[in-house]
């Protein structure tokens, strides 16, 4: 089973959840850190690397001995990465795709496709957790290439936490694609609200069966509590708004170490979530597959 | 007169990015505010405005099989990179059926259909508006749910408003960039004239910041600044970026601390500057002054 944490923005808390989350599991487990862009999940659970590869998208290379200049790379190329000029054939390795169009059509075979290095990926343990994360190289536009290959690492049947990026675009949607469950870390703030409503539309249009959980929660501001209600979302947990929790994050160390009593907040949100599982699987309101 | 670009990006979000650009919006004088974070666009909230223009964007495209064509002969599974090709039994015959959120839009399959069945259809991916706010022209997008090309979307929105400060005769133009460091912040910071990267003392804010500073340079001519939001939480981290950023010849053009009143001005629909007894105002508004002095410079 696959359990992803996402969020509509950064710094909802979406890391801390997965990893403490991880941490309390009493099962093998391993967690995944997708927010290639930004991966911050080895900072809190500090694993030994014990394995590490290059990830590389194919670009095309042209011969250009055997190149014609007929034009016809450039005239099929949808992302405009590939040109060619009347002596010339120029490439932008930034805007490629890697769909491999190009030296399929080309009629001289004169297109061959090399990787070109995006990120690595590393794995290791921390504990009895196994660790996964992937890194795109800085500079790099596209990340959901990295996020494809870091998920190949993924062991059917393990039981896995994914930290996926935020937002609501490409990236987090390669991130939660193959996912069973996704729980959405918000904070009740407007910003927080209005990208957590973008977030379950997403989520509502993939048809992935979710739940929210409500980090720096304030007795005053009920502003996702209401919103829950209104849309029938399951409210999986808060977390209370703990200045201790923040200064326990900002020295990169798990909550669930040190502050008493967070063990069972978060072994709740784990049991709420195979209870939301349960449910929605009962009662066929989404069918879990992929 | 040139023009001059200051981006506000942060290595995740969530650091008061928004909140400082919006703060920047109500602080200058004469200028275009443009909200680039189109993944998630918070802007509007805290900046009063009347939507003047509203545009469709265009983004990527998507394949369509027409199933009346389609002979279920395999060749576009064969040749999608994506997976983004699923062979559906229907009534007896495989056809084949494109999944819209794994299609890139890259043609393979419309080019080797043997019959013709595939089409790329060009998707509307999200809206942009032209608004008139308190402080002046502000350009704004949503982007459609699930959809990419968040980067050209930024391109789009930057290039309308280096227009709109032309026939506004506005010298500045605000821009709230995207948080991480792929494709919508390139295209955010691309030709800017200033970045100014919000951090705050964390381990994980060190390790964006890190990876943000290397991207800007990556960008050779772009001078680059930091502010160190909520100082206070954490003093030694504190002290760590400043070490950090004094190595890297960054300039740390201010350090605010923890208000709790910017949610305060969330929750009223305002900038933290206009938002009364916010002690943070004070400290955005001496930040703001040493940005403008060495952007106008
Ligand atoms: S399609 Fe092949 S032969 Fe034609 S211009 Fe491109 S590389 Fe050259
Ligand atoms: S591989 Fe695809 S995206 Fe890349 S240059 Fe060739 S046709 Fe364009
Ligand atoms: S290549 Fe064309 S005919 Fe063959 S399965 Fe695909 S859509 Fe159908
Ligand atoms: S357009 Fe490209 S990505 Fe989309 S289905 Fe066809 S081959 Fe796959």
């Amino acid at each position: 089973m696959i359990i992803a944490v996402a969020s509509g923005k950064g710094g909802t808390g979406k890391t801390t959840v997965s990893t403490n989350l991880t941490y309390v599991i009493d099962e093998d487990v391993c967690l995944v850190d997708l927010d290639v862009e930004e991966p911050n999940c080895h900072i809190f659970l500090k694993p030994e690397f014990e394995y590490s590869e290059n990830v590389g998208i194919p670009i095309p290379e042209v011969d250009i001995d055997a190149c014609d200049f007929c034009g016809e790379c450039g005239k099929f190329c949808e992302f405009s990465a590939i040109i060619s000029l009347k002596n010339k054939i120029l490439t932008f390795p930034d805007l490629c795709h890697g769909c491999g169009g190009c030296a399929l059509v080309c009629p001289k075979k004169a297109i061959i496709e090399v990787k070109k290095n995006i990120g690595t990926v590393e794995k290791g343990r921390s504990g009895n957790i196994d660790f996964i994360h992937g890194r795109l190289n800085i500079g790099e536009a596209m990340s959901p290439p990295m996020i494809r290959e870091t998920k190949k690492h993924i062991e059917t049947g393990q039981l896995t936490v994914i930290d996926a990026p935020p937002g609501t675009s490409c990236p987090v949607i390669e991130a939660v694609k193959g996912a069973d469950y996704i729980i959405l870390v918000t904070e009740p703030t407007p910003f927080g609200l209005n990208d957590l409503a973008l977030t379950v539309e997403m989520l509502q249009k993939l048809k992935k069966p979710f739940g929210i959980v409500v980090n720096r929660s304030t007795p005053d501001c009920r502003s996702v509590h209401d919103f829950c209600l209104d849309s029938g979302i399951r409210l999986l947990a808060e977390i209370t708004n703990d200045r201790k929790i923040a200064e326990v994050y900002s020295r990169g160390e798990l909550v669930v170490e040190q502050v008493p009593g967070y063990i069972e907040v978060f072994k709740r949100i784990y049991r709420e979530v195979l209870d939301d599982i349960d449910k929605k699987i009962d009662n066929n309101i989404f069918r879990i597959k992929e | 007169m040139q023009i001059k670009e200051l981006v506000i990006i942060s290595g995740k979000g969530g650091t008061g990015k928004t909140s400082i650009a919006a703060s920047f919006a109500a602080l200058a004088r004469n200028k275009v505010t443009v909200d680039c974070d189109v993944d998630a666009a918070n802007m509007h909230i805290v900046m009063n405005h009347d939507i003047q223009r509203k545009k469709g964007f265009k983004g990527g495209k998507e394949a369509y099989v027409d199933p009346d064509l389609c002979t279920g002969c395999g060749t576009c599974f064969d040749h999608c990179r994506y997976n983004a090709v699923k062979m559906i039994d229907k009534l007896g015959k495989d056809k084949a059926f494109i999944e819209d959120i794994s299609c890139e839009g890259c043609g393979v399959c419309v080019e080797f259909c043997p019959e013709g069945a595939v089409t790329l259809i060009q998707q509307t991916s999200g809206e942009w508006y032209i608004s008139n706010s308190s402080f002046g022209p502000f350009i704004h997008a949503r982007l459609g749910i699930a959809q990419e090309n968040s980067g050209k979307l930024v391109t789009l929105l930057r290039l309308n408003s280096r227009i709109l400060a032309k026939e506004n005769d506005c010298e500045l133009i605000i821009i709230d960039g995207s948080p991480g460091i792929g494709c919508p912040v390139i295209a955010s910071i691309t030709a800017s004239s200033m970045v100014l990267a919000v951090t705050e003392p964390t381990l994980s804010g060190i390790h964006d910041l890190e990876r943000i500073v290397e991207l800007v340079k990556g960008f050779k001519t772009i001078p680059l600044t930091v502010c160190i939001n909520k100082y206070d939480i954490n003093i030694e981290i504190t002290k760590e970026i400043e070490k950090y950023c004094a190595a890297n010849k960054l300039c740390i053009v201010g350090s605010l601390p923890y208000d709790y009143l910017v949610t305060k001005a969330q929750i009223a629909g305002v900038s933290v500057v206009e938002y009364t007894g916010a002690r943070i105002a004070l400290s955005i508004k001496k930040m703001w002054r040493k940005i403008y002095y060495s952007l106008i410079q």
